[in-house]
Formats: structure tokens, C-alpha cells, sequence
């Protein structure tokens, strides 16, 4: 217990931990205020003013199609003949449906219709900062040797870093939940200041919670990557190198899975798992597999990455890193 | 009546083989070590003879691949967790998180020990840096941070403080103070075991000494046993008014002594048997003055043992040195 107390007061003492949590309060409150200022509510002036622009809109059009009709009727035997069909009754007439209002509203927000995708926003923000912070944790303390002075006092290896995985992993939870609450809460106060809050029903709140659960597992399995990477290199650096290394492999595998004339390609993208993670599924489509061109309408083979599929992908890497650090600690030497 | 000391440190045969695509490297090959109770300690041994490996196998941090090791009693490093508490430690420089304060680094040690905290400022005032606690640790000198490191080592008052160079950076004040620390921990009953270079320093704090090279035990024992079984072996030899130096020397020589000649006086180096210098020189008519052995110092045993004394115009690399020279006397 007094080794989780000390590893708790180490995480918040740490400057980068402070700067980072600051750093994402400020992007989300950046995102929160956008959207406030971006949306505006759907008064029954603004969606009368929309009418009557759609209207004006539709009378203009009419007009102007009219205008172009004389001009295709008196066009047979000049030179801008070329520039009109032979028969002018089959040229475009505007009907009404085709202005609708909803089009000359402002944006507004929609929190069932919009708000799952200011999930997937907090899900991304708290994991890139779940991953540096858990990364600079580990590492910055091996670097400095203050791991070794720790392992003096405990001479447990894999109490101490589990000790400081848990620590980290247990305030990452309780801050996104402490964070997410107040999201949800904002989004809730932007729908009802600039925006709809009809049809949220039991069943809308619960599903924005299975979400929220699945984008605290995106930013409890990257803090624990990083964290691990961090721990198998013994430096931050390590943990950002990685990052970017896998980053560009995955690139060239994506390029050489499209040369190769793989069926899904963009199933090699980690991003495209986080995403369908998070969405739930997401179809790829087999592009290769009929020619659109000569056969019009074919529809292309489609393979399904379901939340099921990429949680598991998610969850084995996460167990084989932070398995490897942790293997790692116990056999090697520290010097 | 015999004093039965109790032995706080054991060390028996441990080795340490480090194995590389250069090939394998022994860093440590069956090395002994024994401190007893309430005793100061020495530990020394030229670079890369095995003192830090042999320290950090002892804390746990590297596994050796054989031999004994023992704590306050306890076999290390399986039960290491049960005596980590009573002991403290510092190995190598000193090294810390840079952006803490020294008394943040202390506190959180301490939690982490479960040790009251209450210990830090006692701890900081004793090392001498209580008005610099609440300054960022990477704003210390080496020797500043030297003191935390001894500061974090006392912190949960240890049996045995195991001290790793710990008067590097040290200024000539500092140093003297921390060899009047370890004088006043040792008199409160704390066992010591001081690595370092600074022989004379060693000489005057330790009680005795284990003399380590090539990863392997070549001399242990109180400091003057180690002194009186190493003795230089030479004598100084001074001649009567008008004495022929030159002349007594050349008898010498003849005998198969080593001299060096200075102004007045002589250095027979072999000496074993001091009397056959007076015999031989009171046969040819020269007589003698002043015969006096000339006492070794820990240095000089030190680089006899490990091989280690420059050799003009040769430049020494680190992992020349030797397991206990040979000595070979005049006159025996």
C-alpha cells in the first residue's frame, strides 16, 4: 500500500504529467467551445428564415430555368444550338423537394446523432495522453536511475512495476471517468444552448455508455503500451520510437498489401481497428474483386472488422507488451 | 578470551560471467568477502575488477551465476525483500529523478519504504543540505547529489550502509565530513562497507579492507594485518660520518640487493633479513647508523596486489591488472 501511495504522489508530482493533463483539458475544452460556437438551436425564427431562404432559393432557380428554356427554344439553327438538347421540355424544372430548408439551417447539434463522434474525440485525446504519460512514467524514472534507487528500497521487480502499471492505470480510469462525466455533460448543455436533444431516450444514454467503456479500454490499452515500451527500453524515447516505427511499417505493409493485390489492405492500419473498436464495424470493401467499369453495379466482397475482432487484436498486444516488459524486468540485469 | 565478531556481509565463490559476441568476460570469478559487525569496511579494487558488480549482485540487481551471498544472516538475494529494509545503499553515482526536490525525492522513498517521513529533514540536515531540500535536484553538484545519495541511504536507518565512491565530487571540507560521519555511524553500532579510490581515506576511516582484482579476493583482513603482510620489505639505510656509500652499496648489490641510492642515506628494497645488511657491510669495515624499515602504505599495497603501479612508458588498460604479485625477498 505505501508503494502505491509513493507511486501516486510520483505521477502528480511529475511536471510532464501536469503539462500533459493541462494539454488535454485544453484540447477538449478547444473541441467543447468549437462545437458551442459552430452550432446554433433550431428556433422556430431560424427555421422560418430558412424556409423563406429556401423558398427565395426555389423561385430563383425557377426563374433562371425558364430563362434557360427561351434560350434552348430559340436556339435550333445558331451556334449555341450545340449547347442545349433537341427537345427543351426535357430540361431540368426545380421542384420544391429538391430545396429543402433543413439545408439553409445553421449546423446544429444533434446529441444523439452527434455525439458519439465526440466520444471517439475524448477516446483519442485521453489515449495519446495515456500513452505519453504512461510512457514518460516508467521511463524517465529508468533513465534518471530512479528506478534503481526504488528497486534498492523494494527489491521486488515485478511488484515495484506492476505496483507503478496499476497506480497509473487506476488514475487514468478515474480521470476518464471524472472527465468523460463532465464531457457528456457538456455536450448535453451545448445540445440543449445550440442544438436537439429529442429522442434521447434510456437506450441512446446507454449505448453513449458502452461506448465511453470501450473508448476507456482504447485509453487504458495505449497507456499500458506505453508504459511497457517505455519500461522495455528504459527511456521515454523507446516507448515514442516504437510509435512511429510500427507507424511506418504499417504504411509500407498497407502499399505493398495494395501492390500485392490483397483483398483488404486497410485492414493492416492499427488506426482503422481503434476505429472500428470504437464504431463497432466498419465494412471494408474487396475493391478487386468485380470491375465496376465493365459490369456496372457489382457489388464488391465485404469483410466486416467488428468491435469483437479488434478488441481481441487490441487486448493481445496489449498482454504481449506489457508481458514482455514485465518478463523482461525480472530476467535482466540492471546496471 | 576471543572476540567473536558476528558477521553482517558474507560473500562466498560468487561469480558473475558476462557473455558477449566479443566472447566471455568473468567479471567476477569466485570472489570472498566477509564484514563483521560494527566494523568500517573498505572495498577496493582497480576500475572494472568487479567492486560494483559485486555490490550490485549483492542489492539484487544483477544475477550472479554462482557462488553464496548473505545479509544480516539472510541468503540473498532470495531473501533480499526481508532485509532490504536494513540496508542502505548507494551504487555508483548518484543518480535521481532531476526534476524533484531533494526532500520530494526523499519523501517519496520513504513512502515507499514505509518509513516515516519525519526521517527526511533529520536525514537532509544530517548530510548538510537541509537550506538546499527544496531545490531541484538537477540544480546539484555532483557533490550535492552525492550527499542526497548518503542522505537516502540513512534514511531508513540500515544495519549496513553499503557506500559506493561516496566522496566523489566531494570538496576537501566534504570529504572530511563524510569521514566523520561514517566514523560516528560506525561508533552508533552501524556496519559500513565503503567502496572507494581514495586510498589514504580508506586507510584512516576502515577498519579493514578486502582488496579485489580480476573479479577475484587477493588480500582481506584488519587494515594493519594487511599493512604488516605486505610490508614493503625495504629498509633505509644511513652510514656513519664519511661512510663510502657508493662503495656499501656496490656490497650490497654484489649480494644481490636492490638499492637506490639517494644524498645521505640508502633504500635496500628486498630486505628481508635486515641483519645481513649490517653483516655483510661490517665485514668490509662500513658500519651502519640508522637501519629502518620503511612501513607500506595501502596504496602501495594496493597497486603491489592488483598490479596496478605505472610502469614508465607503458600506458596501463583497464582490465591489466593482476591477482596478488608475487613477492620475492633478499636474504631469506
Amino acid at each position: 500500500m505505501s508503494l502505491a501511495k509513493a507511486e501516486s504522489r510520483r505521477l502528480f508530482k511529475r511536471r510532464f504529467t501536469s503539462l500533459i493533463l493541462i494539454g488535454v483539458m485544453l484540447v477538449l475544452a478547444l473541441v467543447a467551445a468549437g462545437t458551442f460556437l459552430s452550432n446554433q438551436k433550431a428556433t422556430p425564427e431560424r427555421i422560418a428564415e430558412a424556409k423563406a431562404q429556401a423558398a427565395a432559393s426555389f423561385q430563383s432557380a425557377v426563374q433562371e430555368a425558364e430563362r434557360e428554356k427561351k434560350r434552348c427554344l430559340a436556339a435550333p439553327g445558331t451556334p449555341d444550338a450545340a449547347n442545349y438538347p433537341a427537345d427543351c421540355t426535357q430540361m431540368w424544372t426545380p421542384t420544391p423537394e429538391e430545396f429543402d430548408y433543413t439545408w439553409y439551417m445553421p449546423p446544429t447539434f444533434d446529441m444523439r446523432q452527434n455525439f458519439p463522434d465526440m466520444i471517439m474525440v475524448f477516446a483519442v485525446v485521453l489515449a495519446a495522453a495515456a500513452f505519453l504519460v504512461g510512457a514518460s512514467f516508467v521511463g524517465s524514472e529508468w533513465h534518471s536511475g530512479g528506478m534503481m534507487n526504488l528497486l534498492l528500497w523494494r527489491p521486488r521487480r515485478l511488484q515495484v512495476l506492476g505496483t507503478k502499471l496499476t497506480v497509473f492505470l487506476g488514475w487514468f480510469t478515474g480521470l476518464t471517468l471524472l472527465l468523460g462525466a463532465a464531457w457528456a455533460g457538456a455536450f448535453q448543455a451545448i445540445a440543449l444552448l445550440r442544438g436537439s436533444t429529442e429522442k434521447m431516450t434510456a437506450g441512446v444514454w446507454q449505448s453513449f455508455g458502452l461506448t465511453g467503456l470501450r473508448g476507456l479500454g482504447l485509453i487504458l490499452a495505449a497507456g499500458a503500451i506505453g508504459f511497457a515500451l517505455a519500461s522495455l527500453g528504459r527511456h521515454t524515447g523507446m516507448a515514442l520510437g516504437a510509435l512511429i516505427g510500427v507507424g511506418a511499417v504499417q504504411i509500407g505493409v498497407f502499399i505493398m498489401a495494395q501492390l500485392g493485390g490483397a483483398a483488404y489492405p486497410e485492414a493492416y492500419l492499427g488506426p482503422l481497428w481503434a476505429y472500428a473498436w470504437m464504431v463497432k464495424e466498419v465494412p471494408l470493401e474487396n475493391m478487386s474483386s468485380c470491375d465496376f467499369s465493365a459490369n456496372g453495379g457489382c457489388k464488391p466482397e465485404i469483410f466486416t472488422m467488428t468491435w469483437q475482432v479488434a478488441g481481441t487484436g487490441f487486448a493481445i498486444v496489449t498482454v504481449l507488451v506489457v508481458g514482455a516488459a514485465l518478463w523482461a524486468l525480472r530476467r535482466r540485469d540492471i546496471s | 578470551m576471543v572476540r567473536r565478531m558476528t558477521a553482517v556481509l558474507e560473500i562466498s565463490g560468487l561469480r558473475k560471467t558476462y557473455r558477449s559476441r566479443k566472447g566471455v568476460r568473468n567479471a567476477l570469478d569466485g570472489f570472498d568477502m566477509v564484514v563483521e559487525a560494527g566494523q568500517v569496511h573498505g572495498f577496493l579494487g582497480p576500475n572494472g575488477s568487479g567492486k560494483t558488480t559485486t555490490l550490485r549482485t549483492l542489492l539484487g540487481l544483477i544475477r550472479p551465476n554462482d557462488g553464496r551471498m548473505a545479509i544480516l544472516g539472510q541468503e540473498v538475494p532470495r531473501r533480499l525483500p526481508q532485509v532490504a529494509g536494513q540496508v542502505g545503499a548507494i551504487v555508483e553515482s548518484p543518480q535521481f529523478f532531476g526534476n524533484f526536490t531533494a526532500k520530494d525525492t526523499l519523501s517519496l522513498l520513504a513512502d515507499a519504504g514505509n518509513v516515516n517521513r519525519s526521517r527526511v529533514p533529520a536525514v537532509l540536515d544530517l548530510v548538510g543540505l537541509r537550506d538546499r531540500a527544496g531545490e531541484r535536484v538537477k540544480t546539484y553538484s555532483l557533490g550535492m547529489k552525492q550527499r542526497l545519495a548518503v542522505a537516502s541511504a540513512l534514511l531508513k536507518e540500515p544495519k549496513l550502509l553499503i557506500l559506493d565512491e561516496p566522496a566523489n565530487g566531494l570538496d576537501p571540507g566534504g570529504i572530511r565530513e563524510m569521514r566523520t560521519l561514517m566514523r560516528d555511524l560506525s561508533a552508533s553500532g552501524m556496519t559500513v562497507l565503503l567502496s572507494s579510490h581514495i586510498l589514504g581515506e580508506i586507510q584512516l576511516i576502515c577498519d579493514s579492507v578486502t582488496i579485489i582484482s580480476a573479479g577475484r579476493r587477493v588480500t582481506s583482513g584488519s587494515v594493519a594485518e594487511v599493512l604488516a603482510s605486505h610490508t614493503s620489505g625495504a629498509v633505509r639505510v644511513r652510514l656513519e660520518q664519511g661512510g663510502d656509500l657508493f662503495g656499501a652499496a656496490q656490497v650490497l648489490r654484489e649480494a644481490g640487493a636492490q638499492v637506490t641510492l639517494e644524498a645521505d642515506y640508502m633504500v635496500v628494497g628486498n630486505a628481508s633479513n635486515p641483519a645481513l645488511i649490517t653483516r655483510l657491510l661490517a665485514q668490509r669495515g662500513v658500519y651502519v647508523s640508522e637501519l629502518t624499515p620503511i612501513a607500506a602504505d595501502l596504496e602501495d599495497v594496493f597497486l603491489e596486489l592488483t598490479g596496478t603501479a605505472p610502469v614508465e612508458g607503458q600506458n596501463r588498460q583497464v582490465d591489466e591488472s593482476a591477482l596478488g604479485a608475487g613477492r620475492n625477498g633478499w636474504g631469506q
